[in-house]
C-alpha cells in the first residue's frame, strides 16, 4: 500500500504531466500546428467530462443500491447524442455563429441581449454547480483517506487535502483558462488535459472491470452467474423515476454549464460533433460496461456494510492490486479535477461577463468594452470568479462535513440547470419565445427547485430541518417541501422535477404568448431558429490558410499597404514562417483585432476579423456595436460639419460686415471728397478775388466792386452749403422737431414763390397757379414746407432750358391726402440720372455753374418724409414734374 | 509771353477771377464751360494752353485730357489741371494722362501766374515739363 505522501507525490507529479501537456498544446496551438488538437477524438474526449468522479465511483454504489437505474443517467445523453444529434448541431452552430461564451450567454443573446437573463442563469448555474464541485472535492478526499488508512473513512486531513485540491484546481484552471480573451474563448490548452484525463478514466475504470470479470471470476459467463444469484438482482423496477431520471441525465448534458462549455464553446469543427454523436455513446456504454460486476465484486467481497460508492476503489485495493488501485485513483482524480476545472472555467466566464464586467461598468461608467483596460477588467474578474467557484465548492465541502447527502447532489444539481432547457429548446425552435416568458419560466422552476429540493438537502446536510420546512411557511403545509401541493412526495427528486419544470414550461409559454418581442429578440429568434440560413458551417481555423490571405487583403485595406505587411511580417517571422504570411492563430488575431480597432472601432474590427476567420455570421449584436461606432464617428462628424458650417456661416456676416463697411467707407470717401469739392469751388473765386483786391494793382472801382460783391455771394454761398449739410444730417439721423400748426396751402406756396424771386415779373421763370384749388387748411410745419417748395422752383429756375420757362403749380386733392405738382416746360431729366436725382450731390449736367451743391432735393425728400408725406419725380413726356404728397392729417374748416 | 488760353471751367466766378488775372499777365483767355463741347472747343479755337477743370458737367476732365492727348494735333499741348478734390490720387492720375501742370483749388494767383509761366516757358524751348 502507497503512503499517503507517496500518494501525494503521485498527484503532484499527475498534475505536473497535466500541466505539460496543457502548456504544450498552448504552444503548438499558438503556432498553428496542433493538428491532433483538431480531431474529433480530442473533442469527444472532452465531453468525457460528463462522467464525474460521481459516476465513477458513485455509479457503482448507485449499483449496489437501485440496480441498473445507474444506466439512466448515461442513457439520457446516449438517447440525445442519436436522436436529438439535429439539437446538438443547430446549438453548436448557433454558438459558432453568434460566438457564444456560454450557456447564460446563449440564453442572453436569444432574447435580446438581456442582462437580466444572463444574470439569473449565471445565479442558477452557481448555485446548482457549487454542491456539485463540493461532491468532487468528497471523492477525492475519500479517495484520499482510502489509500492513507487502508478503507476507513474519514482521513485526518480531509479538510487540508481538500483546500490543497481546490486551491490546485484554481491555479490550473486560472492559468490554462485566463491566459488571454481569446477570439474564440477556445482553450487548447485545457482541452489536451481534460481529453488525458478522459483516457485515464476511462483506463482505469476499464481495467479494474477486466480484472474482476477475467481476475477475480472466471470469465463473463462466471460473472453472469455470479450477478444473477447477486442481491443488486433483487431491486425493484420503478419505471417513472427510470423515465425521469433518462430525461434529466438529458437535460443535463444540454444545459450544464461545463457540458456547454466543451460541446459548443470548444468545438473547433462541426464535423466533430459527427463523430461524437456515436463516439460519445460508446465512451459512456464502455464506462458504464463493469459497473454491475464491480457492483457484485465488491458486495461479495465487503458485503452490504461496507461504502459500495468506493467498491471501484476497494476492490483492487482489497486484492492487493495496489498499482490497480493506483490508477483507479488517478482515474478518480481525473474525473473530479477534469469536472471542476471545466465547471470553473465555464462558470467565471458567466460570472465575470454577465455580473462582474456588467456592473463594473455601470459603476465606472465605461464606454467601450473592448478596450485594453476592459480586457483586464474581465480577466481579472474570470481570475476572481474561478477562486470564488471554487472557494464556494470548498466552502460547501465543509459545511456538509461530507455527509452522505452529498450524494443526491448530483441529480439536485441536474434539475437545477434543467431549468434552462424550456427556455433554451423554445429559443431554438420557436420564434415566438420571448425574453419575458424565458425569465417567468427559468425564475419560476429555480425557485421552486431552490425550495423543494436545494433548501431541504442544505438543511438536511447541515443535520437541521427547521420547521418552516417540514410544516411549510406559515403553517401552510401545502407549501412544505416535504408535501407541496399537498401531495405526500415518495419521491421528492420527482415531485420536484414534475412541478418546476412543468410551472417552468407552462410559464414559459404562457408568458412568451402573452408578451411582445422587442426588435432585437426578433431578429435573434430569426438568427437562432433558422440559423442555417444565415452561416457557414466551421470546419476548424487551423485548417483555413487561405483565411491569412484574405486578412491581409482587408488589413491592407484598413491599414494601409505598408504598415500591414510590416505587421504580418514581423508575425510571420515570429511564427518561423516564409513568405510573409503568418498562420491566424489567436494571438495574431487579437494583435491584428488591435491594429484595425485603432482604425475602425474595436466591434467593426472584431466583427471583421471573425468574419473572416472564425467563418461565422457577424451577429446582431456585433451589428448593433458596428452601428454604435458608426452612429458616433457619424454624430462627430455631424458636430464638425455644423461647427465648420457655422464658421463659415460667422465668416460670411464677417464678410459681409467687412462689406458693409467697406461700402459705407467709400460712401464717406465720396462724400467728404464732395464736400472737399463743394467748399473749395466757392473758396477758390474767394481767395483769387480777395487776392486782387488786396494786390490793388490798377483794378477800376467798377471792377473793385464787382470782385468784392462775387466774394460776398460766394461767402453766402458757403453758409448756405454749411446749413444744408447740417439741415440733411439732422433730417437723416437726429430728432427733428416739426413746428406744426394750421396753415393754408396758398399761403405757403405764395412765400415760396416770393423767397425764390419768382414773383411775376420777376425772373425769367413764371409761375402759373390756381389759387382756387391752393384753397386748403393744412396742418403741417409751415416752414419746412416752404423750404421744400423753393427748392423745387429755384430748381426750375436753374435749370429749365425752355426758351421761356413756365412752371405750372397743381394741386389734387384725395382722400386723406393732398398732392402739389411742380411741372415746368423744360427738356426734362434723362431717364439714366432719375434714379440719382435725390442723391446727395447729385446735380444735373446741364446745370450751368448753379449755385446749389446738390442736396437740395436729397434735403426736401428727407423733409417730406418727415411730414408725413413724399416727393417724387414723375416722368413724363415733357419737362420736369415732382409731385409732393401730403397727409390731410387734420382738417379744420378754415 | 503771351499767346491764347482756353479755360476750360463750368464756375462761372472761377472763370472770371482766372480770366482777369491770366489777361493782365498779357494772356488772350478765352472761356469754356460745358465738359461736352470743350474738345470741339479746344480744336476750333486752337490755344496755346488749356487750363482744365476734372469736375465738369457733360464730360469730366480726365476724359477730356485723354482725348486731347489721343488727338494728334493736341498731343503735345500744355494742359493745367484745377481740381477741387485735392487728393494725392487725383493728382496722380492727372500726370499719368499727360498733364503739364496741376493745381488744387483754391490756389493763389501768384501760383497760377508761374505755372502758366512755366508751362509756356516750356512750351517755347519745345521740352515739356
Amino acid at each position: 500500500m502507497l503512503s499517503f505522501d507517496g500518494l501525494v507525490a503521485v498527484c503532484v507529479l499527475y498534475v505536473l504531466i497535466l500541466f505539460a501537456v496543457a502548456f504544450i498544446a498552448e504552444k503548438r496551438a499558438a503556432e498553428g500546428k496542433a493538428r491532433w488538437l483538431n480531431s474529433p477524438i480530442t473533442y469527444t474526449l472532452s465531453l468525457s467530462i460528463y462522467t464525474t468522479a460521481w459516476t465513477f465511483y458513485g455509479a457503482v454504489g448507485s449499483a449496489v443500491r437501485n440496480g441498473l437505474e445507474f444506466l439512466t443517467i448515461y442513457l439520457g445523453p446516449t438517447l440525445v447524442f442519436i436522436g436529438w444529434f439535429w439539437l446538438l448541431r443547430k446549438m453548436v452552430r448557433i454558438g459558432r455563429a453568434q460566438r457564444i461564451t456560454s450557456i447564460a450567454d446563449m440564453i442572453s443573446s436569444r432574447y435580446g441581449k438581456s442582462g437580466g437573463v444572463a444574470a439569473l442563469v449565471t445565479l442558477l448555474s452557481v448555485i446548482g454547480a457549487t454542491p456539485y464541485i463540493a461532491l468532487q472535492l468528497q471523492s477525492v478526499t475519500l479517495s484520499f483517506s482510502v489509500f492513507a488508512d487502508g478503507g476507513a473513512l474519514g482521513a485526518p486531513d480531509a479538510d487540508q487535502t481538500a483546500i490543497w485540491v481546490a486551491a490546485g484546481l484554481a491555479l490550473f484552471t486560472i492559468v490554462f483558462g485566463t491566459r488571454s480573451l481569446d477570439v474564440n474563448e477556445r482553450h487548447p490548452g485545457l482541452v489536451s488535459a481534460i481529453a488525458l484525463e478522459a483516457i485515464v478514466k476511462l483506463a482505469a475504470i476499464l481495467a479494474v472491470g477486466v480484472f474482476v470479470v477475467w481476475g477475480v471470476a472466471d470469465g463473463p459467463a462466471d460473472m453472469l452467474a455470479r450477478i444473477e444469484v447477486s442481491p443488486i438482482n433483487n431491486t425493484a423496477w420503478n419505471g417513472a423515476r427510470w423515465l425521469g431520471l433518462t430525461v434529466l441525465a438529458g437535460a443535463a448534458i444540454l444545459c450544464l454549464p461545463r457540458m456547454f462549455q466543451v460541446l459548443v464553446v470548444e468545438n473547433t469543427d462541426e464535423r466533430h460533433l459527427a463523430t461524437a454523436g456515436w463516439a460519445f455513446p460508446l465512451y459512456l456504454l464502455l464506462i458504464s460496461l463493469f459497473v454491475v460486476p464491480i457492483a457484485v465484486i465488491g458486495l461479495e467481497m465487503f458485503g452490504s456494510d461496507a461504502n459500495p460508492d468506493l467498491f471501484v476503489l476497494t476492490v483492487p485495493l482489497g486484492l492487493g492490486q495496489d498499482g490497480l488501485a493506483l490508477l483507479v485513483f488517478l482515474g478518480g482524480f481525473s474525473a473530479a479535477t477534469s469536472m471542476v476545472i471545466v465547471a470553473a472555467l465555464a462558470l467565471s466566464t458567466m460570472l465575470s461577463n454577465h455580473i462582474i464586467v456588467p456592473f463594473w461598468l455601470r459603476l465606472t461608467r465605461h464606454d467601450d468594452p473592448m478596450s485594453g483596460d476592459m480586457r483586464r477588467v474581465a480577466l481579472t474578474a474570470r481570475r476572481l470568479s474561478i477562486a470564488g467557484v471554487l472557494f464556494l465548492g470548498y466552502g460547501y465541502y465543509r459545511l456538509s462535513g461530507g455527509a452522505d447527502a452529498l450524494a443526491d447532489i448530483g441529480l439536485i444539481a441536474f434539475l437545477g440547470v434543467a431549468q434552462i432547457l424550456p427556455a433554451l429548446l423554445g429559443g431554438i425552435l420557436w420564434r415566438g419565445a420571448t425574453r419575458v416568458g424565458a425569465a417567468l419560466g427559468i425564475g419560476a422552476g429555480f425557485l421552486i427547485w431552490l425550495w423543494l429540493l436545494l433548501i431541504p438537502n442544505i438543511a438536511e446536510t447541515g443535520g437541521m430541518m427547521p420547521a418552516i420546512l417540514s410544516d411549510g411557511p406559515f403553517g401552510l403545509t401545502w407549501l412544505s417541501p416535504a408535501t407541496p401541493l399537498g401531495l405526500q412526495a415518495t419521491d421528492p427528486l420527482l415531485t420536484a422535477m414534475v412541478l418546476s419544470l412543468g410551472v417552468n414550461t407552462l410559464l414559459f409559454i404562457l408568458g412568451s404568448l402573452m408578451s411582445f418581442p422587442s426588435p432585437l429578440e426578433r431578429l435573434q429568434g430569426a438568427q437562432f431558429v433558422n440559423v442555417y440560413d444565415h452561416s457557414q458551417p466551421l470546419y476548424g481555423w487551423q485548417g483555413a490558410t487561405g483565411a491569412a490571405d484574405d486578412l491581409l487583403v482587408m488589413a491592407q485595406r484598413i491599414l494601409g499597404a505598408g504598415r500591414a505587411g510590416r505587421l504580418f511580417e514581423t508575425a510571420a517571422e515570429a511564427q518561423g514562417r516564409t513568405g510573409g504570411v503568418p498562420e491566424p492563430t489567436p494571438d495574431f488575431l487579437e494583435r491584428l483585432e488591435r491594429e484595425l480597432a485603432g482604425s475602425v472601432g474595436a466591434a467593426t474590427a472584431h466583427a471583421m476579423v471573425a468574419q473572416i476567420v472564425g467563418g461565422a455570421s457577424v451577429s446582431v449584436r456585433d451589428l448593433l456595436a458596428v452601428a454604435d461606432e458608426t452612429a458616433q464617428i457619424m454624430e462627430y462628424s455631424i458636430q464638425l460639419e455644423t461647427k465648420s458650417e457655422e464658421l463659415a456661416q460667422a465668416a460670411a456676416r464677417l464678410q459681409e460686415a467687412n462689406a458693409k463697411l467697406t461700402a459705407l467707407s467709400r460712401q464717406k470717401d465720396a462724400f467728404l471728397s464732395q464736400i472737399s469739392h463743394e467748399l473749395r469751388t466757392p473758396m477758390t473765386s474767394i481767395r483769387a478775388f480777395s487776392e486782387l483786391l488786396m494786390q490793388d494793382e490798377g483794378i477800376d472801382d467798377a471792377a473793385r466792386a464787382r470782385f468784392s460783391r462775387i466774394i460776398h455771394d460766394e461767402t453766402l454761398r458757403l453758409t448756405r452749403l454749411l446749413d444744408d449739410l447740417l439741415d440733411l444730417s439732422v433730417l437723416e439721423h437726429g430728432r427733428v422737431t416739426l413746428h406744426e400748426g394750421e396753415t393754408a396751402l396758398s399761403d405757403v406756396l405764395e412765400r415760396a414763390v416770393r423767397i425764390a424771386g419768382a414773383q411775376d415779373g420777376e425772373g425769367r421763370l413764371k409761375i402759373i397757379r390756381d389759387h382756387d384749388s391752393e384753397a386748403v387748411t393744412l396742418w403741417t410745419d409751415a416752414d419746412r414746407l416752404t423750404q421744400v417748395f423753393i427748392n423745387l422752383i429755384s430748381n426750375a429756375q436753374k435749370y429749365c432750358d425752355a426758351a421761356h420757362p413756365e412752371m405750372v403749380v397743381s394741386v389734387r386733392q384725395m382722400p386723406g391726402r393732398i398732392q402739389v405738382d411742380f411741372a415746368d416746360n423744360g427738356s426734362g431729366i434723362p431717364t439714366r440720372q432719375q434714379a440719382l436725382i435725390f442723391e446727395k450731390f447729385a446735380r444735373a449736367d446741364t446745370a450751368r455753374g448753379a449755385p446749389g451743391a446738390g442736396l437740395g432735393l436729397a434735403i426736401s425728400r428727407e423733409i417730406m418724409i418727415r411730414l408725413g408725406g413724399g416727393l417724387s419725380y414723375v416722368p413724363s413726356e415733357q419737362g420736369t414734374r415732382f409731385r409732393v404728397r401730403l397727409p390731410l392729417r387734420v382738417r379744420r374748416a378754415a | 509771353m503771351g499767346g491764347r488760353i482756353l479755360l476750360i471751367e463750368d464756375e462761372g466766378n472761377i472763370r472770371e477771377a482766372i480770366g482777369f488775372i491770366l489777361s493782365r499777365a498779357g494772356w488772350e483767355v478765352q472761356g469754356h464751360g460745358n465738359g461736352a463741347t470743350a474738345i470741339e472747343a479746344v480744336t476750333r479755337t486752337k490755344p496755346d494752353m488749356v487750363i482744365l477743370d476734372i469736375m465738369l458737367p457733360g464730360l469730366s476732365g480726365f476724359e477730356i485730357l485723354r482725348a486731347l492727348r489721343d488727338g494728334a494735333e493736341t498731343a503735345q499741348l500744355p494742359v493745367l489741371m484745377l481740381t477741387a478734390k485735392g487728393q494725392a490720387r487725383d493728382q496722380e492720375a492727372a500726370f499719368e494722362m499727360g498733364a503739364d501742370a496741376y493745381l488744387t483749388k483754391p490756389f493763389s494767383n501768384a501760383d497760377l501766374l508761374a505755372t502758366v509761366a512755366r508751362l509756356a516757358q516750356a512750351r517755347a524751348t519745345g521740352d515739356r515739363a
